[in-house]
């Protein structure tokens, strides 16, 4: 039977896309397995993919066994002949080599290498420890620096000076500043503001009056004195007082008086000085009070520098007014605009006034042991390093921070850094040394950080420090008794001649020739004692100069 | 022969020098001033150590050569002076502080 299905298709419709339709299915074949031949199976050991014929077989190799073990050089590389025990035959060969040509040469050539570095050896014991006791010293390459990180600049339009920084003791990085008008009579116009920096609190303080504030209570004045009983006249700086309460300042302003108040009630002073040298209480004799000093290490003595240029050193628990100014400093030829303790060494102070920077010592009241230069400008502000002894910063009328190390370098500052083009009013330094906020014409509070070779203090400098203010204080002395010689004798040799003359010409001179006569006396006299202070300052340095030699 | 003995007792005479051992390039000691144990314990160590400094000087630069070697130590220093060929001189020197 042949199975022929036909399909039969026009040619012009091949390969047209073919149209399929479900149908239903249809079975066509059914084939179901043979039962018999299922009882008989057939096994065959065959793979079922057709692939390539290996076969696995494991062989073992003759192992090679490893020991590590050292050897002893007992003997050196004898010639096979040579028995080493054998003495003869050893000495024998020894001989033998010793007679040979190079060898003699190469010793004789070896020897004198060899004497010479016996003989290094010997002069030198060139591997000990050097500088055991030494300890490592850092070693300060870089010049030191001033960098200024901040500029904090007055919000209000008219720009006011800075007159006063304060830095806050509890080491934050809080920074009062104190904003006032140093111009006269242009006070109306400006508002009296004062501000924290890092806070950004806002402050009223009033010109005249002395005002307390309270960060803790937030922004508001917590009292202020009342006018009569204060300053008549602007009131130059305030410091607070360290007392049991806690509660104490005083200030000091240019109407001459200092006084004192207790915070709780400002509507009075507590105390009251005149600032008058002739120990009167008289207000109009009394000298202008422009900067205060007081150490907590001495809490009953304080200093006030005042605008004609002498230091006042006060007691204060004194008990008539009268005593209560101890003794004056003549200081410099214009306002003494800062005067400030060594915190190290309390008897030495700084001052700064009309062109230069004076220290002084407690001791010796007619001048100053240590003065710089005469400067360009005026300096304004001037405090001590609270971390160095010898490091002191001065601001000037031409913005520039002048940092001076006087161990270093007394004739010039260390460092001059020009801060900004108006002048520097206001300088002070941060508990840790290493801040430095200082307050200019225009408003501008500038931040600058100091190198560590400027803030870190070194070995011995305190001793070093001291030592020096001793040895200036020492040839102070030294001159001042031999002035004061010098002035007796002067006095004595003037008070015989004066006798003499009275005796001789009596109204016989008229006016006229007496002055001019007294003018040649006086300029004689002013000579020969110039040319004794020479001399005597001479040989006053030389025996300090010898002095520290021997030291 | 009596230069050579010169040499020697002036080396020895110096100060702090203990002893001196002259080995030949097979590292046999051929002179020597110790005693013979120490000799040939010394013979022994120090011409690897020569042979080792030498060739290191000559790998970093084949133009350079080994002139002394000083190895010194807590107690004493011990100076070779290496000849072309056999490794020389050896002396024992105690070091002394000056």
């Amino acid at each position: 039977m042949e199975i022929v299905n036909v399909l039969m298709k026009r040619r012009s419709e091949f390969n047209r896309l073919r149209g399929f339709v479900d149908s239903d299915f249809k079975k066509l074949v059914d084939m179901s397995p043979d039962q018999s031949t299922s009882e008989q199976p057939i096994h065959k050991d065959q793979s079922v993919q057709a692939g390539q014929e290996m076969s696995e077989h494991e062989t073992n190799t003759v192992g090679l066994e490893f020991i590590s073990h050292g050897m002893n050089h007992v003997e050196g590389g004898w010639p096979k002949d040579i028995d080493h025990e054998n003495m003869e035959q050893t000495i024998r060969f020894r001989k033998k080599a010793g007679k040979n040509e190079a060898y003699i040469s190469s010793i004789l050539q070896l020897g004198s290498v060899m004497e010479l570095c016996i003989r290094q050896n010997n002069a030198i014991d060139k591997y000990e420890q050097y500088f055991e006791d030494e300890e490592e010293e850092e070693e300060n390459h870089n010049a030191p620096y001033a960098k200024t990180m901040n500029v904090l600049r007055d919000p209000h339009q008219v720009k006011r000076t800075v007159t006063s920084l304060s830095w806050s003791p509890d080491r934050g990085r809080k920074l009062a500043a104190a904003y006032s008008s140093v111009v006269f009579q242009q006070t109306s116009q400006l508002s009296t503001d004062s501000y924290i920096w890092d806070g950004c609190c806002i402050f009223q303080k009033m010109k005249v009056c002395v005002s307390y504030w309270d960060t803790r209570r937030g922004c508001q004045t917590v009292a202020y004195s009342s006018v009569e009983h204060s300053h008549k006249d602007p009131v130059y700086k305030v410091i607070w007082l360290q007392s049991k309460t806690g509660t104490d300042a005083f200030s000091a302003s240019t109407d001459g008086q200092v006084l004192w108040w207790d915070v709780r009630k400002l509507s009075e002073p507590t105390e009251r000085l005149i600032l008058d040298l002739s120990k009167e209480g008289n207000l109009g004799r009394a000298l202008g009070g422009i900067s205060l000093e007081f150490e907590i290490t001495m809490p009953t003595k304080f200093m006030v520098g005042t605008e004609e240029g002498l230091i006042i050193s006060c007691n204060r628990k004194a008990k008539t007014p009268a005593e209560k100014i101890v003794c004056t400093y003549d200081g410099h030829r214009g306002s003494v605009y800062a005067v400030q303790r060594n915190p190290f060494l309390p008897k030495n102070f700084l001052t700064v006034g009309d062109w230069c920077a004076r220290i002084w010592s407690e001791d010796i009241k007619e001048s100053s042991i240590i003065n710089t230069k005469n400067g360009v400008s005026e300096l304004m502000d001037a405090c001590w390093s609270p971390v160095r002894p010898s490091v002191f910063f001065t601001v000037k009328m031409n913005g520039v921070l002048d940092i001076w190390d006087i161990l270093f370098n007394q004739s010039d500052p260390t460092l001059s850094v020009k801060v900004c083009d108006g002048g520097l009013y206001s300088i002070r330094v941060e508990e840790n040394g290493r801040l430095v906020a200082c307050g200019s014409e225009k408003g501008e509070a500038t931040l600058l950080e100091i190198s560590s070779g400027l803030s870190v203090p070194q070995k011995n400098e305190k001793s070093l420090v001291a030592a020096m203010f001793e040895r200036e204080t020492k040839r102070e002395k030294i001159l001042m008794g031999r002035q004061r010689e010098i002035r007796l004798k002067e006095r004595c040799r003037s008070e015989q001649s004066r006798e003499e003359e009275v005796v001789r010409e009596d109204g016989e001179e008229s006016p006229q020739e007496l002055l001019a006569r007294a003018e040649k006396d006086f300029y004689s006299m002013v000579e020969v004692e110039l040319k004794r202070r020479r001399k005597g300052k001479d040989l006053i340095q030389e025996q300090v100069v010898c002095e520290d030699k021997q030291t | 022969m009596a230069d050579v003995e010169e040499t020697l007792k002036r080396i020895q005479s110096q100060k702090g020098v203990q002893g001196v051992i002259i080995v030949n390039s097979e590292g046999i000691p051929i002179k020597t001033t110790l005693d013979n144990t120490s000799t040939v314990q010394y013979a022994g160590l120090i011409q690897q150590l020569v042979l080792m400094a030498r060739s290191t000087v000559r790998e970093l630069d084949p133009q350079n050569d080994l002139t002394f070697l000083r190895v010194r130590s807590k107690k004493n220093e011990i100076m070779i002076a290496p000849g072309e060929g056999r490794p020389g001189t050896k002396v024992r020197a105690s070091p002394q502080k000056c």
